[in-house]
């Protein structure tokens, strides 16, 4: 019997939920390998499907079991299914099931709410792959490229693991589910995926940095609330998958650092004082300071329309129903019910914003976007130091959460991102210094140059200071195989 | 609690200049009838009409399209039913409203929502202007309910957008405005599946929907606009309506509310709090009927048949809606009865013209209004009356009637009569698929045949008595005294028991998908409506959204 920390690596699918003895889900399972296999050399990193990449696998859900790097082909990596240890006796944590055992099995009241979260989450897992699929030809380095499909791997174990969950507790509608995740496709206009940020492109590094930093930490919030989960699978999968997302989220923030190191050093070299200077900075080969804020604007509000309407009955009745906790639930000091409780939401009322209290179990989303804005802050306040140590004036900035929204209370009007309302003329007249523009992204495209010797960056990015699994500068992270 | 309870006036007048919640986009002969409901345009305050949720306020507007679109555009042969919004169809009728709402307005509400969806079918049964619905985004419970009604129904393959029915897993109601039935007896769905899909709250999309005869096709959203598009127009080809035709304006309907007097040019009510009874006197014709059916399109709205009903129709759900305490409804003619006869003898001749076929079905539908309105009924036949053809439907339309029998002493006026025309012989079915006569005669087919043969002639008293075409008739000694009494009665009794009996005794016969909507459906839902487990504070009404569920009493009654 495995212990649920070792990994059966002897069958198909590595894992350690004792797949050898549950004929049903691995027949499931294995079913689904196929087309998954084909997806992924469809839909997958574009080339480089034969290269030899330095990856890190787990082979333990401990600590210690993390840190297993190799050269693998893609198409090889052993993704697997790997739950969390299970906590002994836990119960759950929250909502009117509050304290009861925490549920192995889907109580048949929550089967359709639970679906659906685990379907949603499980739809954004494949298609970040396929935003992300043309970068590997423009990769700046070797460092970057492995980084890249570091991420895109884990992503698709991450479909792995929303998979099981469905193959496993779902039946017959968790198979057709399953199968259907394979289908959509991010941006194709007659089978897309199920959110718009998902349908987005990542045309350019830039875009994959903010991606990573910011929309990958949506999901990283979305992983908390789930891992808080009385569904103890739901729960300890999720728990996995977190430390996970958190080298995506370090891919992004030390992505963007470098590029912001990159400009100013470029800038100091060359005398440049006003980082505004647009034309000038662009002359030196990298991304003007300004040009980085419009990226942020745009993957920053396109992040927060994932956290869905500002009061929502379903945030309500998933935590209620212990299917969804807070951000940290189980450090909050409250009484994990809600019932009485009220949170301050922003409002859009008359064409004003304006705070208003709310029935705390409604405004969930809310609560769980305000902690997404404060986990952001930190990346951001660090690249700002950079800047400020290399002397320049100009900071980053998130832009309010008005700005640019297609979903929640803001979504019917127009802000800048400072908060300020525009009427239709002036926001189509000001979007160009709001958001990267047609200019702006051919500039940034003009920079997106392979560079594949060993140890060596594109102009517009500084190397990083420390390799993958402390491994020296020149060290060859991807064997290219064409 | 209960804001509906503290009464601002309902207006059903309402005209497209003053919509929030729907526009119409004319495309040749085909109209798009966009719901884009204003969240915060709601009826009343304490709820927003989010993702096209509905309140009655925005069903008024539906009603009044509907009208104008068979009155005003005889050009248009298809109405594609559609959202303004992206990302939702129609949500159904708001929660929230439902919530605060007083169970009176709710019954109204549903009721008035049922005969709007009724005359949309109608529209497309009987006025060859067909109704499709383009779905695109979740068409949930009342939105789909709205969906239902159109004979064609399409839904965007675009992997977010579904049909739906959740009241009962979501709410603990019922798609109670037709949903249940429209899928059985219209759609023909397979019952195990329609109680798999009303018991799924996330509904169907896709090829299943297909399979299921939810909706009869799905389009993928690189084919939506085009394959839309070619499906009105196929329906437009169909029509039989004149595309080269100029419509009438149904021009603003002109009331004066004075206290208890409600005045129209063709229809007056009185309304006595005290004695809980409204008298609605309808006016007969004053004017010679038009020379030609060109001459009638000429006089618009204003002709009598048509201006008539507009009056009558705005009186019945003014009442229903804002006069809940006159339990009793008393109508009277006054007028001559040759003019009204004239009048559906010009309508008979010109049965097939556009407009005087909408005037016809839009009389019959006045008309099945007052057969499902939650008042005791009471028709008077006095002299100086007008009960004759299309106006003698009232009195069949009553629970009773009373005729005045001889001479009023005193008075001048003609003495009362009851005409039958060829109109109350089949111009006006009622719900159930019969005439009122044919109802009324259910168990005597042969009162029913010798009432044809009497057609144009003036029934006095004795002879109306007589053919059992009247209830009572009384003479100038008995008549005050008894009328009187049989008011008072009336409007003693419980009004609940009232609604129910004389709901039961008006549609005898035959169902049809129509009388299981008001009598089944309706039945069923308004008793969920008063039960602890959908209505309680502890109940789905009042615990939706607020993420508890609710406390279900778990005894099946
Ligand atoms: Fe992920
Ligand atoms: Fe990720």
């Amino acid at each position: 019997m495995p212990d649920g920390m070792t990994i059966d690596y002897d069958g198909l699918i590595p894992n350690n939920v004792d797949l050898a003895t549950d004929q049903r889900v691995r027949k499931a399972l294995e079913t689904w390998h196929p087309g998954y296999i084909d997806w992924w050399k469809d839909m997958g990193p574009e080339g480089f499907q034969q290269s030899l990449v330095y990856l890190r696998t787990a082979i333990g859900v401990d600590p210690k079991g993390w840190a297993k790097f190799d050269y693998v082909k893609m198409p090889e990596y052993k993704w697997g299914i790997l739950l969390a240890p299970a906590a002994e006796g836990r119960t759950i944590p929250f909502g009117k099931h509050k304290g009861e055992p925490a549920w192995q099995d889907v109580p048949g009241e929550y089967r359709a709410m639970l679906r659906r979260l685990i379907v949603v989450q499980g739809d954004t897992e494949p298609a970040s792959v396929e935003q992300q699929r043309h970068l590997g030809a423009t990769a700046p380095s070797l460092y970057d490229m492995r980084n890249l499909f570091q991420v895109n791997v884990e992503e698709g174990r991450h479909l792995w693991a929303m998979v099981y969950l469905l193959h496993k507790y779902f039946g017959a509608d968790g198979r057709e589910e399953a199968e259907e995740l394979l289908q959509r496709r991010s941006g194709n206009q007659d089978t897309p995926r199920m959110l718009g940020a998902f349908n987005e492109a990542t045309p350019d590094w830039l875009s994959f940095f903010m991606f990573t930093y910011f929309t990958d930490r949506d999901g990283k919030m979305q992983l908390e609330a789930l891992a808080q989960s009385g569904f103890d699978p739901l729960s300890r999968t999720c728990r996995f998958m977190l430390t996970e997302e958190a080298h995506h989220m370090f891919v992004g923030d030390s992505g963007v650092q470098r590029v912001v190191e990159r400009t100013v050093q470029a800038m100091q070299q060359a005398g440049i004082t006003d980082p505004t200077d647009i034309a000038s900075v662009r002359a030196l080969g990298v991304i003007d300071l300004p040009t980085i804020q419009k990226k942020m604007n745009l993957h920053f509000s396109l992040t927060l329309d994932l956290f869905g309407n500002e009061i929502s009955t379903n945030a309500a009745n998933a935590f209620n129903a212990g299917i969804k906790g807070r951000y940290r639930e189980d450090k909050l000091d409250d009484d994990h019910a809600l019932i009485d409780a009220t949170y301050p939401v922003l409002r859009c009322i008359d064409g004003q914003i304006v705070e208003q209290q709310a029935p705390a179990l409604s405004a969930l989303n809310m609560r769980l976007r305000d902690d997404y804005v404060k986990d952001c802050e930190s990346g951001v306040g660090r690249w700002n130091r950079v800047i400020e140590k290399a002397g320049f004036g100009f900071r980053l900035k998130l832009p309010h959460v008005a700005f640019n929204r297609a979903i929640g209370e803001f979504a019917a009007i127009h802000a800048d991102t400072e908060g300020n309302l525009l009427d239709g003329t002036a926001w189509n007249e000001r979007k160009g210094a709001f958001l990267p523009d047609d200019a702006d992204a051919a500039y940034i495209s003009s920079l997106m140059v392979p560079v594949h010797e060993t140890g060596k960056f594109a102009s517009w990015i500084a190397p990083p200071r420390v390799g993958i699994d402390n491994k020296p500068g020149d060290f060859e992270y991807v064997q290219i195989v064409q | 609690m209960d804001a509906m309870a503290t009464r601002t006036l309902i207006d059903f007048r309402t005209d497209p200049t003053c919509y929030k919640h729907w526009r119409i986009e004319f495309d040749g002969p085909v109209a798009h009838l966009i719901m884009d409901v204003d969240p915060n345009g709601g009826l009343v305050p304490g709820y927003e009409l989010k993702l096209n949720s509905y309140d009655l306020g925005v069903d008024i507007e539906l009603h009044d399209a509907v009208q104008r679109l068979r009155f005003e555009h005889p050009e248009v042969g298809a109405v594609v039913l559609r959202s303004g919004k992206d990302n939702v169809f129609c949500a159904g009728a708001n929660i929230r409203m439902l919530g605060q709402s007083s169970h009176g307005h709710k019954v109204n509400f549903c009721k008035f929502t049922n005969e709007t969806r009724l005359s949309i079918e109608d529209a497309t049964e009987n006025s060859g202007q067909t109704y499709l619905c383009a779905v695109s985004g979740p068409a949930a419970g009342g939105g789909y309910e709205l969906a239902l009604t159109a004979s064609h129904i399409m839904l965007i393959d675009d992997r977010k957008s579904s049909v739906s029915l959740p009241e009962l897993p979501l709410l603990a109601v019922l798609p109670g405005t037709g949903g249940l039935t429209r899928m059985t007896d219209k759609r023909r769905v397979r019952r195990d599946l329609a109680d798999v899909f009303c018991t799924t709250e996330e509904g169907v999309r896709g090829k299943r929907a297909v399979a299921w005869r939810l909706v009869d096709e799905v389009i993928p959203p690189s084919a939506w606009a085009e394959t839309v598009a070619k499906r009105a127009r196929e329906a437009a080809a169909r029509s039989d309506r004149p595309r080269d035709a100029k419509g009438i304006a149904l021009t603003s309907l002109e009331r004066r509310i004075d206290g208890g007097s409600i005045r129209y040019l063709l229809v007056s009510v009185d309304c006595d709090s005290e004695k809980r009874r409204a008298v609605i006197t309808v006016h007969g014709p004053t004017e010679p009927v038009p020379d030609s059916v060109d001459d009638a399109v000429a006089q618009g709205a204003e002709i009598w048949p048509l201006a008539m009903a507009r009056a009558l129709d705005d009186a019945i759900l003014h009442l229903r809606l804002n006069e809940p305490e006159l339990g009793l409804w008393v109508f009277r003619t006054e007028g001559d009865p040759a003019a009204v006869l004239a009048y559906d003898a010009f309508l008979e001749t010109h049965a097939t013209h556009w407009l005087i076929r909408e005037t016809t079905h839009f009389i019959k539908r006045v008309l099945k209004r007052i057969d499902v309105t939650s008042r005791s009924v009471v028709a008077l036949i006095e002299p100086g009356s007008c009960f004759a053809g299309t106006l003698a439907e009232l009195a069949f339309a009553a629970d009773r009637s009373a005729i005045f029998a001889g001479e009023a002493s005193g008075d001048n006026k003609p003495p009362a009569t009851l005409t039958l025309g060829a109109a109350n012989f089949g111009t006006y079915p009622m719900g159930n698929g019969l005439t009122r006569l044919q109802t009324r005669f259910l168990g005597e087919p042969q009162s029913l045949a010798k009432a044809q043969t009497a057609i144009g002639a003036p029934l006095d008293a004795e002879a109306a008595n007589d053919m059992g075409l009247v209830t009572f008739a009384y003479d100038a000694t008995d008549w005050a005294d008894e009328i009187r009494i049989m008011l008072e009665e009336r409007a003693s009794f419980s009004p609940d028991s009232l609604t129910g009996m004389e709901a039961n005794l008006r549609f005898p016969g035959p169902e049809t998908m129509e009388t299981r909507i008001f009598g089944r459906l309706t039945a069923w839902q308004n008793w969920i409506f008063q039960r602890p487990n959908a209505v309680s504070a502890t109940g789905a009404l009042q615990r939706y959204g607020t993420g508890q569920q609710a406390d279900f009493d778990r005894n099946r009654v």
